[in-house]
């Protein structure tokens, strides 16, 4: 019998497995594929201070094992997120969710944050500074130490959760973005967000999304996502959520081992509608594969 | 609305036009509920699935009709019978035949007509009687009329060049006949020439880059005059009424 059970900033979960903002919505969608309470926790979809629409359309584009999206952070605001989404979440899931927040200004952030703090499913937040596909506003407060560092200390302020941020890849040195947001106050790091990416269509001869670029993730990402995590354990003592390209539960543990105390798993979401359980049912087999009784032994395994 | 993954078995899977193809898979078929819906098929070596409208459905048998139009559809294209695909089923809305008359008109413009297939079918069983436009390109692109006129349905086919049929497109044939509610799957500017001169009300079904195809991503999201939609889910198929051209 293996213990798949870790523990992110005092919660306990079944498994480090957690679905990524943006590709599970606000869970209920994968209720009707499977009993989403499988799984460790879930971030819900990236929400914002205003209802926002995203983009226009088209927002998708395939690539090489991967994909590219520029959604924009489509989501109806914190206002009805709180009065109607978070309601039905609860009706499919007992456990606590993660609450992915972005905003356009530290007062966004802050605001945002404050109102999700009080959600009593929320178990933490997590602080997305690395969106690639708003204007103005998401990936720029996750490109300095400064600002990122900025954002962390305006949430902790007002908020009484765990905060994990998200940080981006698209940066020189993501290491010293991660030592400032924790030097800052923040509980962990969630990375990677996607990478700058783009395709172009040749009938057309423009780029295939309508947004020009959007964000790489899928299987291409992950030995990119695995060298960042490993590096960023190095530097950091609070706890790292390791994401990027997942898709396996040999993946899991490749993460973790390079750093990860819990793992997010996104583009395979969509995919596979079952991907979450599919690697949260493979875990002990492959545990028992590598000869590993204590998933939590893992993390950092590889230095 | 229930959705279902599983593992399917080709069938057949022919040419039916140069580049028109029809593959017959073989499996559980139960999470299919409406015409006008969709599955999403996983491809050996694309990350993307590829979501195909269904053209009909039996008990044990998912037929598709699909162009090939680039990598995903070229393998498809290459499929053997007993070949298997991984995919989603019962995704998407579907057309309402409850909104329509007794004299329902269908509109289908290039690929866009196999759905209007198993609709067809569905208003002749409630005992209306279609009348069913396609409109192609050319006489070689021509597919799937004779099936239309063994159901019993009144068809017209219109080819631009005016090699068989009403010469023009669909909208040419449209103002003789007589409708009381109409539905339509096509390319836009089909839509939207529709849209001008259509004289009732009906139910568009529409074409997007989808990431997921069940409704998780966003990425296939509209604007519509009752908020924000996602076509994989909330749609294919939208109604006039609430649509924002």
């Amino acid at each position: 019998m293996v213990n798949t059970k870790v523990t992110l900033s005092g919660i306990e979960l079944d498994n480090p497995i957690i679905p990524a903002s943006g590709t599970f919505g606000y869970g209920y969608e994968f209720a009707e594929w499977y009993d989403i309470n499988c799984l460790g926790t879930f971030s819900f979809k990236g929400t914002t201070r205003d209802p926002r629409f995203g983009n226009p359309t088209p927002r998708i584009a395939e690539c090489t094992s991967g994909m590219i999206n520029a959604v924009g952070l489509q989501n109806p605001g914190v206002d009805a997120v709180i009065a109607h989404e978070l309601p039905e979440l609860k009706k499919h899931f007992r456990k606590p969710v993660m609450a992915n927040v972005s905003g356009f200004s530290i007062e966004d952030y802050a605001y945002t944050c404050e109102r999700l703090d009080k959600e009593e499913q929320v178990g933490w937040l997590e602080v997305n500074i690395s969106c690639p596909n708003v204007h103005g506003g998401g990936m720029s407060f996750g490109t300095s130490p400064e600002a990122a560092a900025e954002v962390t200390k305006a949430v902790k302020a007002v908020t009484t959760k765990p905060v994990y941020i998200k940080l981006s890849p698209n940066v020189t040195d993501i290491v010293s973005i991660a030592k400032a947001c924790e030097e800052a106050g923040a509980d962990g790091i969630s990375m990677i967000n996607t990478l700058m990416g783009m395709r172009i269509d040749l009938h057309r001869r423009k780029p295939i999304i309508a947004n020009k670029s959007g964000g790489f993730s899928g299987p291409a990402i992950k030995p990119v996502a695995l060298s960042m995590v490993y590096r960023v354990y190095d530097a950091v003592k609070i706890p790292i959520i390791g994401m990027g390209g997942l898709s396996t539960a040999e993946d899991v543990l490749e993460m973790m081992l390079a750093g990860a105390t819990a793992v997010e798993i996104g583009a395979a979401n969509l995919i596979d509608p079952m991907a979450s359980k599919n690697i949260i049912d493979d875990l002990p087999r492959v545990m028992e594969k590598y000869g590993i009784k204590n998933l939590k032994d893992m993390i950092g395994g590889a230095h | 609305m229930s959705q279902k993954q599983g593992i399917y078995r080709v069938v057949s899977n022919e040419a039916l036009t140069p580049l028109i193809y029809r593959m017959v898979l073989e499996g559980d078929t139960s999470a299919l509920c409406a015409t006008g819906q969709f599955v999403n098929l996983k491809i050996d070596g694309l990350y993307l699935r590829r979501p195909i409208s269904v053209c009909d459905w039996d008990g044990t048998t998912i037929t598709l009709i699909y162009k090939v139009v680039g990598k995903g559809t070229e393998i498809m294209a290459q499929a053997q019978p007993g070949q298997t695909f991984d995919v989603l089923t019962g995704l998407g809305n579907g057309y309402n035949t409850a909104k329509s008359g007794a004299k329902p008109l269908l509109l289908g413009g290039g690929v866009g007509i196999p759905p209007l297939y198993a609709l067809c079918k569905k208003l002749i069983a409630e005992g209306k009687t279609p009348t069913v436009i396609l409109g192609f390109n050319k006489q070689d692109e021509i597919f799937l009329d004779d099936e239309f006129r063994a159901l019993g349905a009144t068809v017209i086919v219109c080819t631009a060049d005016g090699s068989v049929g009403v010469k023009g497109f669909v909208t040419d044939a449209m103002k003789d006949v007589d409708y009381d509610y109409f539905y339509t799957c096509g390319p836009m500017p089909m839509f939207k020439a529709i849209e001008a001169v259509a004289a009732t009300s009906g139910q568009y079904s529409f074409e997007e880059r989808m990431g997921c195809g069940f409704g998780a991503c966003m990425g296939c999201s509209c604007k519509t005059k009752y908020g924000n939609k996602r076509i994989c889910r909330d749609g294919p198929v939208l109604e006039r009424e609430e649509i924002i051209w």
